[in-house]
């Protein structure tokens, strides 16, 4: 009963109907044994939520959670089971995401729907459809087992990546909401590999999202302006928070399970540790692509590795092989972008001027717009 | 919980492919067979059927009060429901279990349970 009512305010969100019956059976069986640590779990939530809006709350959330978590083992297993429902196969994924925000993380209906810059009645009906499809269809509130469970937890760290990559990549353009989203992100990544320490990939993209966010004060100049890798300034990365992520891949590789965040945490890792640009170990950084490559083989990973071929080979191989990915990558606006800075560097000006203009077709987002812009006409 | 899990394809034209492409069929087609055995003994199964192909199918519709008798499914798409199978599991997972042995694509619907309509009817 406990166990049940634990939860009670999640699963109003998730599991209302199959939930209202066991809150119908209160009265009649009495009050739960230890309504102590019912109460205890809504007010620390409420805590949580107001400490969010604090501009140093992840550091107050990692303490408060650090403190209480683990003390009830059935209440981790019903933010397991909760993660896991919300993110199971069978909801589309932008269903999940949202579920997973406002299940999970706390957010409003309004706050996701400006996160995802829909309206709040769209916002709205994808999570009433999602949740009426978890009763209807009866998807289990459970963690899966056994062979299951790669797919299933690959499927939670997913949705958690694209949570974060929404909020990072719009970092400055539409800020505050959309920041909260990244740093949300990266604290339920760090539940997750809380929850289940013996996962080396949730440990891995708690790195990689660790990574990023340490060098997110660089990537905007004074002006609010977009600045690139190889142009930031590097004594504004947090040089304490790239010492911690390094940690938590070194704990993962512990483990001797390879996989996609793991390897794409050890590229930014080897970008955050080298001192600029020009004296990045590219040898490296080619290296793991390739590693990446042998279990992720996706155009995007080939045109991020042919970045790394440009520094190690020049320019003239990576354009090469940016070339072969032209049809797979024709409608992606990174593609020409990047063709762009490698006929720059070929003295190719008029064809780098044609894939930069291609790119800005496609570009939707404006730090990125304002970035081509700048390029176009300096 | 009961489930209908509809088969996608059927056998219809496995005689015109050809080498591998047949093989692989008839392949296939041994395995749904194994796989019907295989939940019917342990009893998740409660009925179903493989159905002949498209070409026999009639369909009739009916339109401003006026019913039309035509020839072929009445859902127009590349994938023709081959068979089906209404099975009692426990929730999605174990329907999905089910499904992901099966050789070929499969559509899961949980049922409308009217089982207890009469007795409400009753108590009212």
């Amino acid at each position: 009963m406990v166990r049940v009512l634990g939860n009670f305010d999640v699963a109003e969100e998730v599991v209302q109907d199959s939930l209202v019956a066991a809150l119908e059976r209160w009265p009649e069986q009495g009050i739960p044994d230890n309504p102590g640590a019912w109460l205890m779990t809504t007010a620390r939530r409420r805590a949580i939520d107001i400490l969010r809006r604090d501009r140093r709350y992840a550091e107050k959330v990692a303490l408060l959670e650090r403190s209480t978590l683990g003390s009830d083992p059935a209440e981790t297993d019903d933010r397991l089971r909760l993660i896991f429902t919300c993110c199971h196969p069978a909801l589309a994924q932008e269903a999940q995401v949202a579920l997973t925000l406002r299940a999970v993380a706390g957010f409003t209906t309004q706050e996701i729907a400006a996160a995802f810059l829909v309206t709040e009645t769209t916002m709205a009906q994808r999570i009433v459809r999602a949740k009426r499809k978890i009763v209807a269809a009866n998807i289990p509130y459970r963690v899966p087992e056994g062979a299951e469970l790669p797919a299933r937890v690959d499927a939670v760290l997913a949705v958690l990546y694209l949570m974060f990559n929404e909020g990072y990549l719009s970092l400055g353009a539409v800020a505050g909401m959309r920041r909260d989203l990244a740093d949300d992100a990266l604290w339920l990544a760090s539940l997750v590999s809380r929850l289940m320490p013996n996962q080396p990939e949730a440990l891995g993209l708690m790195a990689l999202m660790k990574l990023h966010l340490a060098r997110s004060r660089a990537r905007f100049d004074a002006a609010g302006e977009m600045v690139l890798l190889p142009d930031q300034d590097r004594s504004l990365w947090d040089h304490a928070a790239i010492a911690d992520a390094i940690a938590l891949l070194g704990r993962a590789a512990a483990m001797s399970a390879t996989g996609p965040y793991q390897l794409q945490a050890a590229i930014a890792a080897v970008h955050a540790e080298a001192r600029s640009w020009d004296e990045t170990d590219w040898q490296q950084i080619v290296a793991l692509y390739d590693a990446l490559l042998r279990l992720v083989d996706t155009p995007v990973v080939r045109l991020n590795r042919a970045v790394a071929v440009a520094r190690l080979s020049g320019p003239e191989m990576a354009l090469g092989e940016v070339n072969d990915l032209a049809l797979a990558l024709g409608g992606y606006h990174l593609f020409h972008a990047t063709r762009a800075e490698l006929l720059d560097e070929l003295g190719e000006k008029a064809l780098a001027r044609e894939a930069r203009l291609r790119a800005l077709e496609l570009c939707q987002n404006p730090a990125e717009r304002a970035l081509l812009l700048r390029k176009l006409s300096g | 919980m009961k489930y209908v899990l509809l088969f996608g394809g059927t056998m219809e034209g496995v005689e015109a492919l050809e080498g591998d492409a047949r093989k692989e069929a008839m392949a296939d087609y041994e395995k749904s067979g194994a796989w019907f055995a295989k939940y019917s003994q342990a009893g998740k199964i409660l009925g179903g059927h493989e159905l002949q192909g498209p070409s026999t199918a009639t369909t009739v519709s009916r339109q401003n009060g006026k019913v039309t008798v035509t020839d072929g499914p009445f859902i127009e798409s590349k994938e023709v429901i081959g068979g089906y199978a209404e099975i009692e599991v426990a929730d999605l997972d174990e329907a999905l279990e089910m499904a992901k042995e099966w050789p070929g694509t499969v559509e899961i619907r949980p049922i409308v349970d009217h089982s207890q309509d009469q007795q409400r009817a009753m108590e009212s």
